[in-house]
């Protein structure tokens, strides 16, 4: 089955840590890409910029509605996402449990609607 | 042979784990599948068992005929999909020769307590599918509408089917951990059918019956786990003082005022046996084992004078270690005013007074030390604030007659 990890976590803490510290995660997340490519589950993977950067589009009778910022605001935004491959679910959440955005934040593990 | 519907039943609901746990598999883990093919099977028992008589090997037998019942159903869906209409019959299996179903049972009670699942539905899943409920009776013992039960047991299937919930038992390095969601589960069950005082009786006994079958199980599947013995034994443990916790006219009885010739001493002896066994495992002790452990004290003291207060206040000192909560924290303290006098009690009590004091145990726990140091004036205003956070009747008239003790 195909998952899709979604990386939730408090972008001002994020973007508040000291630069050693900041180093060190991003090598984390290196790591740990280079772990799901290895094993073999890797589908995809992005870092996504900030939700202040975030455009909301609805359309309602035909009419473009265009909002700034994301489509909801919450203390946690979504910083970024990997899709992976796994047998069940369990293999999956072990996925998810690695990624070094879990230590901060959370991890929505969403299976993908197969057609 | 003439065989009453209720006889048929009655097999139906022994075995009814046992099928599902081997349907399931079978059917690739479709939930709704497994339950339709069982569905068949009761129906055909219902048909043949009065006139044949209950076949000696009955689980094999409604095993086998549910799998073909499957395995049709499957066929007729294939053919429908694509309108084909030839397809080579399914290979009809025959009844097994050895009595042997083949245990999924432990695969299937992980696949229903997985953590992915909210714990309320887990509950619900595992009386429906492994305890052979039906919607009704779980939907009665949870006292929730038959109708919104039936949705949550539709809305938890298509979670395990869509999100690829695994039908397996846990790998040994998560096993503890999952093990603990299942224990929490059986555990639920059994004080949903013994703590509450609301609800039919036949109901909240069936479901103090299904968690001990349950431990049973997975004390049989799991026999070197001691959290699983310690759990077991707990249940047993309390289910022996069952006649003695309500009187006559179902009021609730305190552990130190119950007749104590009305616990089962089979049951205490049981009880009792498990909790050796998972001492002998030698391994550290965990919450369940604790727990029956103080149980096991209470259940060796013949008065209530006898009970040995001072083990029991340094169980719940290494219980406190290891479950959060208001309960164990306010219940040490009651042990510890037993064991050491009220005073000490209080003492303890006013370090928790900050996160309980919503609680109306708390303050129940509070008015009794006070009572039993006769500040008569105190003990009735914790009584009052007890009675004006309790939502249970019976809860409710036992502290209103402490109160008027205090009061008169």
């Amino acid at each position: 089955m195909r998952y899709l990890l979604l990386i939730y976590g408090d972008e001002k803490a994020f973007a508040g840590l000291p630069a050693k510290e900041l180093e060190g995660v991003l090598s984390d997340f290196q790591a740990y890409t280079a772990s799901v490519k290895e094993a073999g589950a890797h589908i995809a993977s992005q870092r996504l910029r900030p939700a202040s950067t975030a455009t909301s589009v609805r359309v309602r009778g035909g009419k473009k509605l265009i909002t700034d910022g994301p489509f909801a605001e919450t203390k946690e935004q979504l910083g970024g996402f990997y899709m992976i491959e796994a047998k069940d679910l369990d293999e999956a959440v072990a996925w998810a449990a690695k990624i070094p955005g879990a230590r901060y934040g959370t991890i929505e593990v969403r299976p993908i609607w197969e057609m | 042979m003439v065989l009453a519907r209720d006889e048929v039943e009655a097999v139906f609901r022994r075995e009814h784990g046992l099928i599902m746990a081997a349907l399931v598999r079978t059917t690739g883990g479709d939930f709704d599948a497994a339950e339709d093919a069982l569905q068949d099977a009761f129906a055909r028992a219902l048909e043949t068992w009065p006139r044949d008589g209950v076949p000696l090997r009955a689980a094999a037998w409604l095993t086998a005929v549910a799998r073909n019942a499957a395995t049709d159903r499957a066929r007729r869906e294939r053919v429908l999909e694509k309108k084909l209409a030839a397809r080579p019959e399914p290979e009809v299996m025959a009844v097994p020769e050895s009595d042997e179903v083949e245990d999924d049972r432990l695969r299937l009670i992980f696949t229903c307590c997985h953590p992915a699942i909210e714990l309320e539905s887990r509950v619900a899943l595992t009386l429906r599918t492994l305890g052979g409920l039906t919607t009704a009776e779980v939907a009665r013992a949870f006292l929730v509408p038959e109708a919104a039960m039936a949705q949550r047991l539709v809305r938890v299937k298509k979670k395990i089917r869509e999100a690829g919930i695994p039908y397996v038992v846990p790998a040994l390095d998560v096993l503890a951990e999952r093990l603990e969601g299942v224990l929490a589960v059986v555990y639920l069950i059994f004080n949903e059918g013994y703590a509450a005082t609301a609800g039919d009786e036949h109901v909240r006994r069936e479901l103090c019956a299904e968690a001990r079958r349950l431990g049973e199980l997975l004390s049989e599947q799991l026999p070197s786990e001691p959290e699983v013995l310690g759990l077991l034994a707990l249940m047993t443990l309390h289910d022996a003082r069952r006649a003695a916790r309500v009187d006559a006219r179902g009021e609730l009885v305190l552990l130190e005022d119950q007749d104590r010739s009305l616990w089962d001493r089979a049951g205490i002896e049981l009880g009792l046996a498990l909790l050796d066994r998972a001492f002998a495992l030698r391994r550290a002790s965990g919450p369940y084992v604790i727990q029956a452990a103080i149980a096991a004290v209470h259940a060796r003291a013949a008065r209530a004078g006898d009970t040995d207060w001072e083990e029991i206040a340094g169980l719940y000192a290494e219980l406190v270690k290891r479950v959060e909560g208001p309960v164990v924290a306010l219940n040490h303290a009651v042990a510890v005013a037993m064991a050491h006098g009220p005073e000490a009690g209080l003492e303890r009590l006013a370090l928790l007074e900050e996160d309980l004091e919503s609680y109306h145990l708390f303050h129940a726990a509070r008015a009794d030390l006070l009572r039993r140091l006769g500040r008569r004036e105190e003990s009735a205003v914790a009584y009052r604030a007890a009675i004006a956070l309790t939502a249970n009747q019976a809860e409710r008239r036992f502290l209103e007659r402490r109160l008027r003790e205090v009061t008169s």
